[in-house]
């Protein structure tokens, strides 16, 4: 039985760079788009702060699943967009996905800093730029680290969904396995759930470590 | 002598309460001011809308010749913008009833900071500055400490030299004692008695220590109800002012504090 379960797992792993590389680019493109949008609602510019909102609530308003298929199947034939492969719109819809709920958390961060910080930073005459970058959000992302790393978790997680739009990750080698094993579905299963696992205990260690990091934090 | 500050008839409200109602002040290069009065009656505001931590609902600030909140742009004026307020700002320091160090920084770096990125010192030279200045207020030993292993009368000396190593000309000290544990409101009141008897810069104290005031101070003001109701010297305003309100309010400051 036990060399059977390697084999399931072998076959699986065939799928694990899909998963893997999405994940760690979808990852990296909702972090860059989590500290646009978090910033940019913080601007003082209307336009900005008014768009950034409208991308945040639709994105946090709407499945994931829908989103994926808008970009997959309906984005391309109504506005003549080609995204590439579906790799790429798979990382694409999993980011913007991501991103915007991220931005609550770098915005939320931001905002949490004592005003007495920029009420300081102000009286030493630094810049807007200044304040931002040496005393406010050095502070703000030690409280970012435990909520990116539970997000990060869920991304691993989300990347699960491109199997419905062709691309052969580590559910879609499941499927396939169960599919030509039918009596084996059961501990296919299983395999896929113990494979994400084995992913995620990096981010799990990774997102105490930032909790531990957050909770030492800094005392005024 | 012209005054290095000048507020023509500032007003300030906070939504429907009118804190400020028409402030006329002058400062002079190196006057100590102590402002003295009973809470909410608007002494806080008025050294903030001096650093630009408030924006005045009507009246100038004038800071060594230039508008504080209002630029000209081709003949007209127009609300200051960020670059506006850091020129005109860059000589005016304060320090805050509750410190705000950065807690990410260690003290000597809180001091470094501002140099190197305000001032453009190089990262040496801002550092001997930044040590000269801790040395000054007597925590020489404690360059890398962060602000948390720090009491909180040593917490406001490194407060104080940072705002000195910036060198300005004018320095704003925002009821900085009230936050401290009493037996630690000596050793902070001592570094600024040494910076009235032996610095330039003018320093404008707003305070609850009254007798410390009274003592440093080349110029009381007593404000009340959002104007200034009474000012003169030390001796003019606590022994000659027949100002009602002024009475009651030293005479009730003396119950409390005998």
């Amino acid at each position: 039985m036990f060399e059977n379960w390697v084999n399931i797992l072998t076959y699986l792993s065939q799928g694990a760079w899909t998963t893997i590389s999405i994940f760690l680019v979808a990852a990296l493109f909702s972090f860059i788009m989590a500290f646009i949008a978090g910033l940019s609602r913080l601007s003082t510019n209307l336009l900005l702060r008014g768009f950034t909102a409208f991308y945040v609530e639709i994105f946090r308003g709407t499945s994931l699943i829908v989103q994926l298929f808008w970009l997959y199947y309906a984005v391309p034939m109504l506005f003549n967009i080609d995204l590439g492969s579906n790799w790429w719109v798979g990382v694409i819809a999993i980011g913007l996905n991501y991103g915007a709920y991220m931005s609550e958390v770098v915005r939320s961060s931001i905002l949490s800093i004592n005003k007495g910080q920029t009420e300081a930073s102000i009286a030493l005459n630094l810049s807007r730029f200044q304040r931002m970058r040496q005393v406010i959000l050095p502070q703000a992302l030690r409280l970012m680290l435990p909520e990116f790393g539970n997000y990060s978790i869920q991304i691993l997680k989300g990347t699960a969904l491109v199997s419905l739009i062709g691309l052969s990750d580590i559910l879609y080698y499941g499927d396939i396995y169960r599919s030509s094993n039918l009596s084996e579905g059961p501990i296919a299963y299983f395999m896929v759930l113990i494979m994400y696992f084995i992913i995620a205990l990096p981010l799990i260690w990774l997102s105490k470590k930032g909790e531990k990091i957050a909770r030492k934090g800094v005392a005024s | 002598m012209e005054p290095i500050v000048k507020y023509d008839d500032v007003h300030k409200s906070f939504g429907d309460t009118h804190v400020l109602k028409g402030i006329n002040l002058d400062i002079y290069p190196s006057e100590k001011i102590a402002i003295i009065g009973p809470s909410g009656s608007g002494k806080t505001t008025i050294i903030r809308l001096l650093m630009t931590l408030e924006e005045p609902t009507d009246g100038d600030i004038i800071v060594a010749g230039e508008n504080l909140w209002k630029m000209e742009v081709g003949g007209k004026k127009k609300r200051a913008n960020e670059k506006h307020l850091r020129s005109v700002r860059k000589d005016i320091g304060m320090v805050f009833q509750h410190f705000n160090l950065f807690p990410h920084k260690t003290i000597l770096d809180n001091c470094v900071m501002p140099l190197v990125k305000v001032k453009k010192y190089k990262k040496k030279e801002a550092e001997e500055e930044a040590r000269r200045m801790l040395d000054r207020v007597g925590l020489g030993d404690k360059y890398d400490a962060y602000p948390a292993n720090l009491s909180g009368g040593q917490k406001q000396r490194v407060a104080m030299a940072r705002a000195l190593v910036m060198k300005p000309k004018i320095m704003l000290f925002d009821e900085v004692t009230s936050a401290l544990d009493p037996e630690l409101v000596g050793e902070v009141l001592e570094v600024i008695r040494d910076l009235a008897e032996h610095d330039e810069m003018a320093m404008v104290l707003v305070t609850h220590e009254m007798d410390f005031a009274l003592e440093i101070a080349d110029r009381v003001l007593f404000l009340d109800d959002g104007v200034i109701a009474e000012s003169g010297t030390a001796e003019e305003v606590i022994n000659q002012s027949e100002n009602p309100r002024l009475q009651d309010f030293l005479k009730r400051f003396r119950n409390s504090s005998s």
